[in-house]
């Protein structure tokens, strides 16, 4: 009773989130170094990850890490996910339009990067005609799509643009300083060209009108530059360039060995190999276990939502009255002529537009749980119009009523007949689950990510993650199975029982 | 003094139409308790309909339905609400049983289910009331003990109809209906069939058979009714329909028969 009591004060300490001494901070941490990301063992870490957590000590604040893919950084401040991104996000007039900066804590510039090899560059005119990837929404797309004749590819994760540029795939990468260096710079197959182009200044974004908060942040940030700290931080990231002391008005000099860069540099460097591979899996297991059981735990409840929305569909649109019949037919036609995705989307960034803000557990599930739903109708429609008219008929000249006829015979036939199809629309769903990665939620293939961006091995991770949604899948599929056999009374041969593998008997 | 019985179900100028078809043109037959008809006729006379009729399966246009004590009277039943027509038909349904060509009985469910699911559903019954009563119902049509935990699947067509009919009389009906019983059969499985509906009769259960089966129709009848074109075309003693059939088209009817 009295540990019940301790839990329920901590749910409403955590459910009451918005209470002080906590600063709820954003970032993507998917192949984000040097900027806030996992280390090898998991753990985050990064330049701006010792910032925010600097700035927060300062405003005697507890640092809360909130993950979000990077395109739902900003719309996720609208729906008071947390407080602040901090993601080397540049401050522009058009993105201070839609958030609060801080003043800026980092001061860049945008490094081009292309294949080894490659005669130099030095203006952004020569690269007309050629593919250039960037990221979404970064001063480095601004600045290419001011060229006519570039085309500019958007990636989600920057290694995969040097990968394609390495592989041939595109000219180049134009990216912030920062990423070149710490993404491009080790690698081989890849060199620096050109002189900096433009000058970006990193802000700490913040909800609009929330003063108060930039108030306290940009006096911490300020403590945080004059004490030397910001200094030493950036020193030892190696990101201490005579361009940020001048606008942070700090010596030029780096006060502490660059000793965070060697290491992730040596830790990207070193070939792995099959058993130190393993060995890193093996390291993951928590991340894996906890993403496999969201995976599971959304797709389960996705399902049961569908489940009961898509037979009260189906009832609605084979018995009910017209109106009735419309409407469901309507929403059947509107949820499957539409992507999942968008619908997630709408679910979880358009509806705080008009107050409804819904946790991205519940966002995910219900997007899943009422896209699924139009499919289950039609897997319910078919099946109760596969149970021949005779079935009512008995039923009614035995006196049911109609909706005694339905509950009590031609339901529970039609039951069957939908448990292969329903099966195979789970499975489906278990794999489509992977788009609530997009709505912050750590499923597998947010795990995928974050180890394959981690340990540069996409084969390896892809396989591992493939295999795990494999063997979730199974037991599901072979449970249905043994449901479908077990109500197969009305195909069942005298004496014969149902059986979880249908082996053909032997003779003793 | 004459005496004149209350007939146990009587139908008063039936009328039914599919589309612009008409199907029954004015029917009129009354049957007393204790009695077993056999409705006879070519394919397509409207005697299923009529039969579907009796218990509301079908609604029908115009005429006087009454059994056993419920009446109703189906003018202008179209545009009475559809709550309206069920409650009345539900009333009827009450007293009437029905036993379909394809027997219809729940395939999900084993034959003794079959026979409680109806009294426990619909009148409230006890579990073990409506099990008592459906393994007494099943010995009487044949079926024993072994075949109570079957499934319709795994029995003969014979002794699914057989479970058909114990399943309607669970529901302790006035009137049987059966609609062409034996046609779906094994000629060597009809006589386990129409021997339980003559045991039935022996007890005085009142029975109406549609039925392409004459031997039966002439052995078991008290009367037959010969149907044709949405009418009623003859009434007759079970033997002298067959030796002396007053109508014209009877005689064509039945000469394809004897």
């Amino acid at each position: 009773m009295r540990r019940l009591a301790v839990f329920l004060s901590l749910l409403l300490a955590f459910g009451a989130q918005a209470a002080d001494p906590v600063l709820r901070w954003a970032a993507d941490p998917d192949s984000n170094a040097p900027f806030a990301f996992f280390d090898p063992s998991n753990k985050l870490t990064g330049f701006e990850y010792e910032i925010i957590t600097a700035i927060a000590r300062r405003m005697n604040r507890t640092p809360k890490f909130v993950q979000n893919d990077w395109d739902g950084l900003i719309p996720g401040l609208g729906r008071d996910l947390y407080d602040v991104v901090i993601c080397g996000i540049e401050i522009t007039p058009e993105k201070a339009g839609e958030v609060l900066f801080s003043n800026p804590y980092y001061v860049t510039f945008e490094q081009l990067v292309v294949r080894k090899g490659t005669p130099p560059i030095t203006s952004l005119d020569e690269l007309k005609g050629k593919q250039i990837g960037t990221l979404d929404q970064t001063a480095a797309l601004d600045m290419l799509e001011k060229i006519p004749g570039v085309e500019a590819k958007t990636y989600d994760e920057e290694v995969n643009a040097y990968q394609d540029t390495a592989n041939g795939r595109i000219f180049g990468v134009l990216l912030d300083y920062p990423i070149a260096k710490y993404y491009a710079a080790p690698n081989p197959n890849l060199q620096f060209t050109g002189p900096p182009f433009g000058q970006i200044s990193y802000g700490i974004a913040l909800r609009k009108g929330n003063t108060a908060l930039q108030k306290e942040m940009n006096s911490a940030l300020a403590e945080v530059i004059a004490s030397g700290e910001m200094r030493d931080i950036l020193s030892r990231w190696g990101l201490w360039t005579p361009l940020v002391a001048g606008a942070l008005g700090q010596p030029e000099d780096p006060s502490l060995p660059d000793t965070e860069y060697k290491a992730f540099v040596a830790g990207h460097a070193e070939q792995a190999t099959c058993w130190t591979r393993m060995q890193r899996y093996a390291g993951y297991w928590p991340l894996l276990l906890r993403a496999a059981l969201l995976t599971l735990e959304v797709s389960i409840v996705g399902m049961i939502l569908a489940v009961s929305v898509g037979f009260t569909l189906a009832i609605m649109r084979v018995f009910g009255p017209w109106p009735l019949r419309w409407l469901a037919m309507l929403y059947i036609e509107i949820i499957r002529g539409t992507p999942l995705l968008i619908q997630l989307y709408i679910i979880f960034y358009g509806l705080p537009a008009v107050g409804i803000k819904l946790s991205p557990f519940i966002a995910g599930v219900l997007g899943l749980g009422l896209n699924y739903a139009a499919y289950e109708a039609e897997n319910y429609r078919a099946g109760l119009l596969a149970i021949p008219r005779g079935q009512m008929e008995a039923a009614r000249a035995l006196g049911m009523t109609h909706r005694q006829g339905l509950f009590h015979i031609v339901i529970p036939q039609s039951f069957r007949l939908v448990l292969p199809p329903v099966t195979n629309d789970f499975i489906s769903l278990l794999k489509d689950s992977s788009l609530v990665s997009m709505v912050t939620l750590l499923d597998l293939t947010g795990a995928y990510n974050r180890i394959a961006t981690q340990t540069f091995d996409y084969f390896g991770t892809g396989l591992l993650i493939a295999a795990i949604y494999l063997l979730i899948g199974l037991p599901f599929v072979r449970l249905a199975r043994y449901t479908e056999e077990k109500l197969a009374v009305d195909q069942r041969k005298p004496g014969q029982k149902p059986g979880l593998f249908n082996l053909p008997k032997r003779r003793k | 003094m004459v005496f004149m019985p209350v007939p146990l179900l009587s139908v008063l100028n039936l009328h039914k139409r599919f589309d612009e078809n008409p199907i029954l043109k004015g029917v009129s037959l009354d049957v007393e308790a204790g009695d077993l008809v056999s409705i006879i006729g070519p394919s397509g006379c409207g005697k299923s309909t009529m039969l579907r009729c009796l218990n509301f399966l079908e609604i029908p246009d115009a005429g006087r339905i009454s059994i056993a004590g419920v009446t109703i009277d189906c003018q202008g039943l179209e545009d009475a609400p559809p709550k309206d027509i069920q409650t009345r038909a539900h009333e009827l349904r009450q007293r009437v049983g029905m036993v379909f060509q394809q027997f219809n009985l729940f395939p999900h469910r084993t034959v003794l289910e079959n026979t409680m699911l109806a009294p426990m559903i619909v009148h409230g019954a006890k579990r073990e009331e409506a099990e008592a009563n459906g393994r007494r119902l099943l010995e009487k049509v044949g079926l024993g003990s072994e075949f109570a935990h079957r499934y319709p699947a795994q029995m003969s067509g014979g002794q699914q109809q057989r479970a058909a009919i114990a399943r309607a009389l669970a529901m302790n009906p006035k009137v049987m209906l059966y609609d062409e019983p034996t046609s779906a059969l094994d000629p060597e499985l009809v006589d386990e069939v129409l021997k339980v509906m003559k045991d039935l009769d022996a007890e005085g259960m009142t029975q109406i058979v549609v039925t392409h089966e004459m031997r039966f129709a002439r052995d078991a009848s008290d009367y037959i009714v010969f149907m044709e074109g949405g009418h009623i075309v003859e009434i007759s003693d079970e033997d002298e329909i067959f030796t002396h059939p007053k109508d014209e088209r009877t005689r064509q009817f039945l000469r394809r028969f004897i």
